[in-house]
């Protein structure tokens, strides 16, 4: 059953960052022709790639941890509105408010209203995916309101006006002399002599910020995780950053897709086990947050939670599909791909990139907004054996490809591929035509140099845009056949 | 229709009316190899800490007074309640931001540390303070007794009560946002000295400095 059947809306266009400007491949021809980047990111992904390794080769009951994440998740979207009622009630009892958002448009209303209540004109916020993809800085930038970033790879990509790249570090695509460059350039006050030590980097971004977290009035975050039964939120990070705005603030706004609760306590035994070795590739990240409502006499003492949809319903629709929404966001994934490690994050178009990006950008959107991205893979399984909760991405990207083609030949125009394969029954149909094809055939050698022919004509050039094709032989089996030494009997 | 009552039903509409039910295999570790109070489990928390960069000492509950104080010698350090430590700053009442951005270091208790993966929790419980106190200063001196530390994560968290607003500490902050280099020290306490107390039985139920009144 696909979600279409069941009118499950999409995140709606127009507003967030799901989509891209133009297709995957476009994209990535882009991408593949910068060298510093590819660099930056090979560098980058291997690093954290034996990280990873490292940590979980630690852990001798890895494997069922993996099954018990991915067990609690499947059962967790089974009774998802059971559990996000509960979540509802937890964190309602305990002083907090909670706020549905059906789409990126109603959540980024409800958000600016809230932030306007209280008279602010200024946000610190925590590193967030769920914020991201529906655009709430522009939304906030819309209302007079300014949100700062303080994760220092945001607060990179912030400051210069560029676009996230990887779920857990956002500026993986810049290297140390680029972000003193950026630093140089759009950091108030910076000390003019900064050099790219990494330590003195972190130095300048701590020195920026931490005017800003002791007076801020409203913090904005995400959430890794929220416990059903206890109405617990939770955020896992590094830096401190997230203590600041979880901690400092009067008011804290935490937005968090749907998919993110869990149903007990219990069960973050699993997860905060997963997530670090996963992401970063440590025992346990610096800082996990918890907190349940509102404490007298301890951070904000006022708390809202928004819950977001924005397309997650239409991903649970699609019991082929549904299992993107277990995705913890560790981005293990985008470490291991051959795709992403060449490519980088912007080629995917979407906040989510890599991997679990080009399951769940299309699906989140509809498959016609992001047609190109389940493509974007060489199905070599690295990602499903990385993967936290077992996600099997390249199963669900097959699957997507077939939605692809489905959604297109229900359509009016014919694919390339679909009058490629018209005109091969054609000629295959009969011994006359498959003969005068061979011959044709054999013409393709004047295209082809050392064997490969790198550029086609349209609409044949969909496939060499992506790969050489080898030329054909000097001979058609056919011929070969008969040519064959001491064999005169045909 | 609210937005509540549309998202709930586009839920159910997409599980269907009896959406099937998952069993959950538990059958990874819940226990480690080292009981509280075994003295390779005090062993391995200082090596996991040590790891991550942190300073990591180790005393007994009657020498503890005298490492505090040499540790902090020269510092203003804040305390939380009910914590009475000559010469500190008590955080009652309750030390503006700017206030607690001016001391040199802040001294807590905890409530559990798991040595499996170096983690220290704190509470919000008696010595250890409402949450801000522990993340404006630059430093945080954390004491740790033998009885409040497991091995594994699952023990841990089985300790700890969700209701209280709970802050767990893997080493200093740390970034590796630039090119996965990691670097110690952001917005949290840059420094981060942990105390191990072991060895009879503590003089006081959080921190004992052996100094009150």
């Amino acid at each position: 059953m696909t979600s279409t059947f069941l009118g499950m809306p999409h995140a709606p266009r127009g507003v967030g960052q799901l989509r891209g400007d133009e297709p995957f491949p476009a994209a990535a021809h882009k991408a593949l022709a910068d060298r510093q980047l590819r660099r930056n990111l090979g560098h980058a992904t291997a690093t954290i790639r034996g990280k990873r390794a490292r940590a979980v080769a630690e852990l001798a009951d890895w494997e069922q941890l993996r099954q018990a994440g991915e067990a609690i998740k499947a059962a967790t979207m089974a009774r998802l509105d059971e559990h996000l009622l509960s979540l509802e009630a937890a964190v309602t009892a305990r002083g907090g408010h909670v706020h549905w958002a059906r789409d990126a448009v109603e959540a980024n209303r409800i958000v600016t209203d809230l932030v306007r209540a209280t008279g602010a004109t200024e946000v610190v916020k925590v590193k967030s995916m769920a914020t991201q993809e529906i655009g709430l800085n522009e939304a906030l930038a819309a209302a007079g309101i300014t949100a700062v970033e303080t994760d220092l790879a945001e607060l990179i990509v912030q400051l210069g006006h560029d676009k996230p790249s990887h779920i857990l570090v956002p500026a993986i695509h810049r290297n140390r002399t680029e972000i003193r460059d950026i630093f140089l350039r759009h950091m108030p006050g910076v000390d003019p002599d900064l050099t790219d030590e990494p330590r003195r980097l972190a130095m300048a971004a701590r020195a920026h910020l931490r005017a800003k977290f002791l007076t801020a009035k409203v913090a904005v975050s995400g959430a890794n995780f929220a416990v059903a039964e206890t109405g617990t939120v939770t955020v896992v990070e590094s830096e401190g950053n997230g203590r600041m705005c979880l901690t400092l603030p009067d008011t804290l706004i935490t937005v968090m897709g749907i998919e993110k609760v869990v149903p007990t306590w219990t069960d973050l035994e699993v997860f905060l086990q997963l997530l670090p070795r996963s992401s970063t590739g440590e025992r346990m990240n610096p800082y996990t947050s918890t907190w349940t409502g509102v404490t007298a006499g301890d951070g904000p003492q006022e708390f809202h939670l928004v819950l977001l949809d924005n397309g997650r319903t239409a991903v649970l629709a699609d019991s082929a599909g549904r299992s993107a929404l277990h995705c913890i966001r560790c981005s293990a994934c985008l470490n291991v791909c051959p795709v992403y490690e060449r490519t980088g994050g912007h080629a995917y178009g979407s906040v989510y990139p890599g991997p679990i990006g080009a399951i769940l950008s299309p699906q989140l959107t509809g498959i016609e907004d992001n047609a190109s991205l389940p493509y974007a893979s060489s199905l070599c399984g690295a990602c499903y054996d990385v993967c936290p909760v077992r996600i099997d991405i390249p199963s669900i990207l097959v699957h997507l490809r077939g939605e692809h083609v489905e959604a297109r030949e229900r359509g009016l125009l014919p694919s390339a591929e679909g009058l490629a394969m018209a005109v091969a029954a054609w000629a295959m149909a009969a011994p006359r035509r498959f003969r005068f094809a061979e011959r044709l055939l054999r013409l393709g050698r004047l295209l082809g140099r050392s064997g490969r022919i790198r550029r086609l004509p349209p609409p044949l050039s969909a496939w060499t845009a992506a790969r050489d094709l080898p030329a054909p032989p000097a001979q058609t089996f056919r011929q070969w056949w008969r040519t064959r030494p001491g064999d005169g009997t045909r | 229709m609210s937005a509540r009552d549309e998202i709930l039903n586009r839920i159910r509409t997409a599980n269907g009316p009896t959406p099937a039910a998952v069993p959950i295999p538990r059958d990874y570790a819940t226990t480690g190899a080292y009981a509280t109070g075994a003295p390779e489990l005090l062993d391995l928390l200082a090596d996991r800490l040590h790891d991550y960069r942190a300073a990591v000492h180790r005393c007994t509950p009657d020498e503890l007074a005298a490492t505090l104080a040499e540790l902090t010698r020269g510092w203003r350090v804040a305390v939380p309640e009910p914590l009475t430590v000559p010469g500190a700053v008590p955080d009652r009442p309750t030390l503006s931001h700017a206030d607690l951005d001016g001391v040199d270091a802040v001294l807590t208790g905890c409530a559990a540390a798991c040595a499996d993966t170096g983690t220290i929790v704190l509470d919000a419980g008696a010595g250890q303070g409402r949450r801000a106190l522990t993340l404006i200063p630059d430093r945080h001196v954390c004491v740790i007794h033998a009885e409040q530390v497991v091995q594994t994560v699952p023990e841990l968290l089985r300790r700890l009560d969700p209701s209280r607003p709970l802050t767990l500490i893997s080493g200093p902050s740390a970034t590796s946002d630039i090119e996965l280099d990691r670097v110690e020290g952001v917005h949290g306490p840059r420094t981060l000295i942990v105390v191990i107390v072991d060895g009879g039985v503590p003089a006081g139920p959080i921190v004992s400095t052996g100094s009150r009144g």
